[in-house]
């Protein structure tokens, strides 16, 4: 694939904490608009993968690119030589990038509308109107249009993450994680958010990197599954397939344990 | 006793400017304090490892040395390399270099309490280190340092009458006027504890104030 249809290229991606290796080697690439579901037992590198991306950790070894140029990385002094990204570097490009956590993370100290429109007007330096009127048709999008006054820590743990995904879109990236998004939500309130995303990913064309538990989810949106273990890809394919007929012995067990 | 009360009506003008010269060497040395609890607080949290060491050093050093002793070298010793202060000017400046290299600790201690995940969310929206810390981290930091804040204020009003010592006309310096008058040791002294104890509920209430306002704008309602 040429490297400019690519959202995201790992390139031998190693991530070390101390003696501890939580990728190892690793070769990811996602074409733009692609939707990819990161599966495997916990401590197996998912997550790892997702705030690499978003650059909340640095790779120990080998080169992140994200839309065909270097991104964890920059041209040093010595041409061809490639350097760790400086936080000037980093800052125009995380923009590509938004994400959702599993604990939300919404602002306590901002009303659901000021966590919506904060990063358009300080980042972007959209005007307030302009953004606030973007963010209340996002909030609607997510079912929250009779929230925009309220402080996010009285709203239920399905609405704060509904205004998470409607903070991280006002941003308008073009690459999506979402982390576990579900995990800390009561079981009741599971389906509100993933009719959300449903309804994100079928209306838009964004490119989407996901952690789940949620097979069904996964399911529903991904063009591609990726197993993994031990720092590894050991099984990807067609989401379908790999859920129906995996190959893998440990896919296998995974898939049997989280059903 | 008896020409106690009499010497007391005639002296009030003094002790009104001396309660005047004690507020204002507070809310000086306070502001002072609070700006440079703020800088030396940020900058022990700097990722540069010189501008770290620096900021530390100065707060070790002023926590580390006396305020009496601080405020002595500003009125005897600094004249003698020239530059001579007034002695209010001397006083404000040593409560506030004293209280903040204290108020550091407080700053960074509440910014280091907000929560990874807010800096995270932060970054994760494209917002780079001073946005974040002005807009995410700061305002929940506020509510954090209300109360530590409250209690080097107090603190500071009652390092206040060190300032007679070298000469300041403070409240202390005004009532131990009236004292050697009148020789009414118990009555004056009596009266200095209840004015000092006065004005220190009167910030203490206001703080409160500050701090009920400062957690419902961070959104902790419910308490931290």
């Amino acid at each position: 694939m040429p490297t400019e249809d690519l959202a995201v290229r790992f390139d031998r991606v190693t991530k070390r904490y101390g003696d501890h290796t939580v990728l190892d080697g690793l070769d990811l690439e996602v074409a733009r608009g692609e939707r990819v579901t990161l599966i495997g037992p916990s401590g197996s590198g998912k997550t790892t993968i997702l705030r690499l991306l978003m650059t909340l950790e640095r790779v120990t070894d080998g080169v992140i690119h994200v839309a065909g140029q270097p991104f964890s990385h920059m041209p040093g002094r010595t041409p061809g030589k490639l350097v760790p990204a400086s936080e000037r570097h980093l800052a125009g490009r995380r923009r590509r990038i938004g994400m959702v956590f599993q604990q939300f993370n919404l602002f306590p100290h901002m009303s659901v509308l000021d966590n919506v429109v904060e990063a358009p007007v300080h980042v972007l330096g959209e005007s307030r109107d302009e953004a606030a009127r973007r963010a209340r048709d996002l909030l609607e999008l997510v079912g929250l249009a009779d929230k925009v006054d309220a402080r996010p820590t009285r709203l239920s743990g399905g609405q704060q993450q509904r205004v998470a995904i409607a903070r991280a879109l006002a941003m308008r990236p073009e690459i999506l994680l979402l982390d576990e998004v579900t995990s800390a939500l009561d079981p009741e309130l599971v389906a509100e958010v993933l009719d959300v995303l449903r309804d994100v990913a079928h209306r838009t064309d964004i490119t989407l990197l996901c952690v789940t538990h949620e097979m069904g989810f996964a399911r529903d949106v991904s063009d591609r599954i990726l197993m993994f273990d031990g720092g590894r890809i050991i099984e990807s394919g067609p989401a379908d397939e790999l859920l129906e007929a995996p190959t893998e012995e440990r896919t296998r067990a995974f898939l049997g344990s989280v059903r | 006793m008896a020409d106690f009360l009499p010497e007391l009506g005639r002296a009030a003008p003094r002790l009104a400017d001396g309660l005047l010269v004690t507020v204002e060497a507070t809310v000086l040395g306070a502001a002072l304090a609070l700006v440079l609890a703020y800088a030396l607080g940020l900058l022990s949290r700097s990722a540069r490892p010189p501008v770290r060491g620096a900021a530390r050093l100065v707060v070790e050093f002023f926590r580390g040395t006396s305020l009496y002793v601080q405020l002595f070298w500003l009125f005897f010793a600094l004249p003698m390399l020239g530059f001579r202060l007034e002695p209010l000017a001397c006083g404000v400046l040593a409560l506030g270099l004293n209280f903040g290299a204290y108020g550091s600790e407080v700053v960074r201690g509440a910014v280091a309490a907000v929560p990874r995940a807010q800096t995270e969310a932060a970054i994760a929206l494209g917002m780079g280190p001073a946005l974040r810390l002005r807009r995410v981290v700061l305002p929940q930091a506020h509510a954090l340092m209300v109360a530590p804040f409250k209690n080097l204020l107090i603190q500071l009003l009652k390092a206040t009458p060190l300032l007679s010592l070298v000469t300041v006309p403070d409240l202390t310096f005004q009532i131990d006027q009236l004292r050697s008058s009148t020789g009414a040791t118990a009555a004056s002294y009596l009266l200095l504890l209840g004015l000092y104890f006065g004005l220190a509920v009167v910030l203490s209430l206001g703080m409160n104030a500050l701090e009920r306002a400062a957690k419902a704008r961070a959104g902790q309602e419910g308490g931290v």
